[in-house]
């Protein structure tokens, strides 16, 4: 890691549902740039941790800090926090009463309080981007899911956020759509973007990230490298769930 | 025979301006009730289902305010509106020392109030049969609560429950005649003055019989052409290919993608 002040730190994060511990302290920092992917089995809190850093859940316990703020004291907007920290789903969460245009003017419009030309050249702009404005016109429902997760990217972009957190972005997926999703992704991160990407995808984690995170029952188990990770895992746990993901 | 049908003729002929003001009342007051019910359905669904707030007295004021809501639609939807029709209008009488509203705002309020406990109910369901991932979707780019009910989750909403709102304006037509007991001028009350003119019971009321349930029918169709209508368009233009920036090219509604 560099020196540089993290964007997002996250210090003794835990999380319960009623009498289940979901995260039992998670410490965590992301500098700008980074592209960390989490990876861990099903279960072990990966999209809980992502849901709280913008309290989609609310943790119960530690704190997250944004630029040094407490994002659940501090910061001045939960609202302008959102739009600084886009998401993107498993399941695109495309708005299905609006066009892919509109899915990606209505946020800027109505959070960033820009202008509707304004908004709409900075979509199509994003939207160009990801190959999908030709499409400006259709429905969430008249779209493939690989499309309709480039539409959901670029919807993200469009906000001009700092941090992207993307889950499982790819799951969703027919195989023959991951690639272009993945493509996509890999673009942002050589531009620099700051990136969370939980995902199953071990050659994108391998491959695209700078950092590995490793979670396993609720806690960050291991983090490192890909190289580190995948190369020459220290933990058991680390081991034991690589080699049952190859056998798969 | 003949002489019945005369009978049925002259009532529509003599008495034509009576039926047509009642008529034009009960579509009044069954259409501003139902349209405003709506509002109070919208409005109750989008208070209900507001995030409890952290500041401890606005959460109170959620909580006192939720509660309102559910008495009212358990006393609402629980009572005849007949009876709540003579509860409201004699009511105001009695708190205000005896002044009266005028009948016809009285009508559509007392429609209105009635017909929102169920909006509220239909909207309810509208809104909890929207996936969760809508919300999530506009919580996550930074929408307020009211936002997002206003952009993503109410419209499509509306469009789900239109059945509904129809219905509930159909029933509305017919219900307004229960308004006659407090005596407001809808075609059940025209019905009583007519019959009391032409002393042909059976055959006024027919000809009533007759004209609701053309109102209803009609009324019927034209909202399931307005529904059919907003089904959308089956198909978009994929404008600007590569080749040719003016290429349109109209692409056939694909099927819904199964995991989505
Ligand atoms: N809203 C909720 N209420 C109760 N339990 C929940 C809730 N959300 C998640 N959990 C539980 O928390 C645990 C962790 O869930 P989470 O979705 O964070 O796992 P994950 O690592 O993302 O798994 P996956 O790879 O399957 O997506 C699971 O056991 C899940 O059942
Ligand atoms: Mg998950």
């Amino acid at each position: 890691m560099t020196d540089m002040k993290p964007v997002i730190e996250i210090r003794n994060l835990q999380k319960s549902f009623g009498k289940v511990d979901v995260l039992k302290g998670i410490d965590m920092q992301v500098a700008a740039g980074e592209v960390v992917a989490v990876i861990g089995s099903s279960g072990s809190g990966k999209s809980t941790m992502l849901r709280c850093i913008n309290l989609l859940e609310t943790p119960t316990g530690g704190q997250i800090l944004w630029h040094g703020k407490n994002i659940q004291t501090e910061i001045d907007s939960l609202y302008k926090y959102r739009a600084s920290v886009g998401m993107v789903f498993q399941q695109f969460n495309l708005y299905n009463n609006l066009t892919v245009l509109q899915n990606c003017t209505l946020p800027q419009v109505k959070v960033l309080g820009r202008s509707k030309a304004e908004a709409e050249k900075i979509a199509k702009d994003y939207l160009d981007r990801v190959g999908m404005l030709p499409y400006q016109n259709a429905r969430p429902a008249q779209i493939s899911g690989g499309q309709k997760q480039r539409v959901a990217i670029a919807r993200a972009l469009a906000m001009n956020p700092e941090v992207l957190l993307f889950d499982e972005p790819t799951s969703a997926l027919d195989p023959e759509m991951v690639g272009e999703v993945l493509n996509v992704m890999q673009q942002l991160a050589q531009e620099g973007m700051t990136m969370i990407v939980v995902t199953h995808e071990m050659a994108f984690a391998r491959d695209v990230s700078s950092r590995v995170v490793y979670m396993n029952q609720g806690v960050i188990c291991e983090q490192g490298t890909p190289a580190e990770i995948f190369g020459n895992p220290q933990k058991q746990e680390t081991r034991d769930f690589l080699a049952r993901f190859r056998n798969n | 025979m003949i002489e019945f049908l005369n009978d049925v003729i002259e009532i529509v002929t003599k008495h034509y301006p009576f039926l047509l003001r009642g008529i034009g009342y009960t579509m009044l007051i069954a259409l501003a009730g139902t349209l405003a019910g709506l509002l109070i359905g919208l409005a109750t669904g989008v208070v209900r289902t507001c995030p409890l707030s952290k500041n401890g007295f606005v959460r109170l004021l959620q909580k006192i305010l939720n509660g309102i809501i559910a008495v009212y639609v358990e006393v609402f939807r629980g009572t005849p509106m007949m009876v709540q029709a003579m509860v409201i209008y004699w009511g105001y009488a009695f708190a205000t020392g005896g002044s009266t509203l005028p009948l016809i705002p009285s009508g559509i309020i007392i429609v209105s109030i009635n017909t929102g406990a169920y909006m509220a109910e239909i909207v309810r369901g509208g809104i909890i049969s929207i996936d969760k991932g809508q919300f999530e979707g506009a919580a996550a780019v930074g929408m307020t609560h009211w936002q997002t009910m206003l952009h993503i989750v109410l419209p499509q909403v509306l469009r789900n429950i239109l059945p509904s709102v129809a219905n509930e304006f159909v029933i509305n037509i017919k219900d307004t005649s229960v308004l006659n007991v407090i005596g407001v001028t809808e075609l059940y009350y025209f019905a009583g003055i007519i019959k009391r003119e032409s002393f042909q019971t059976f055959q006024t009321y027919l000809v009533v019989c007759v004209i609701y349930f053309v109102l209803t029918f009609t009324v019927t169709r034209v909202l399931r052409l307005i529904e059919k209508k907003l089904q959308g368009a089956d198909s978009y233009v994929i404008c600007g290919s590569q080749s040719d920036p003016s290429a349109e090219i109209r692409v056939p509604k694909q099927q819904e993608v199964p995991n989505d």
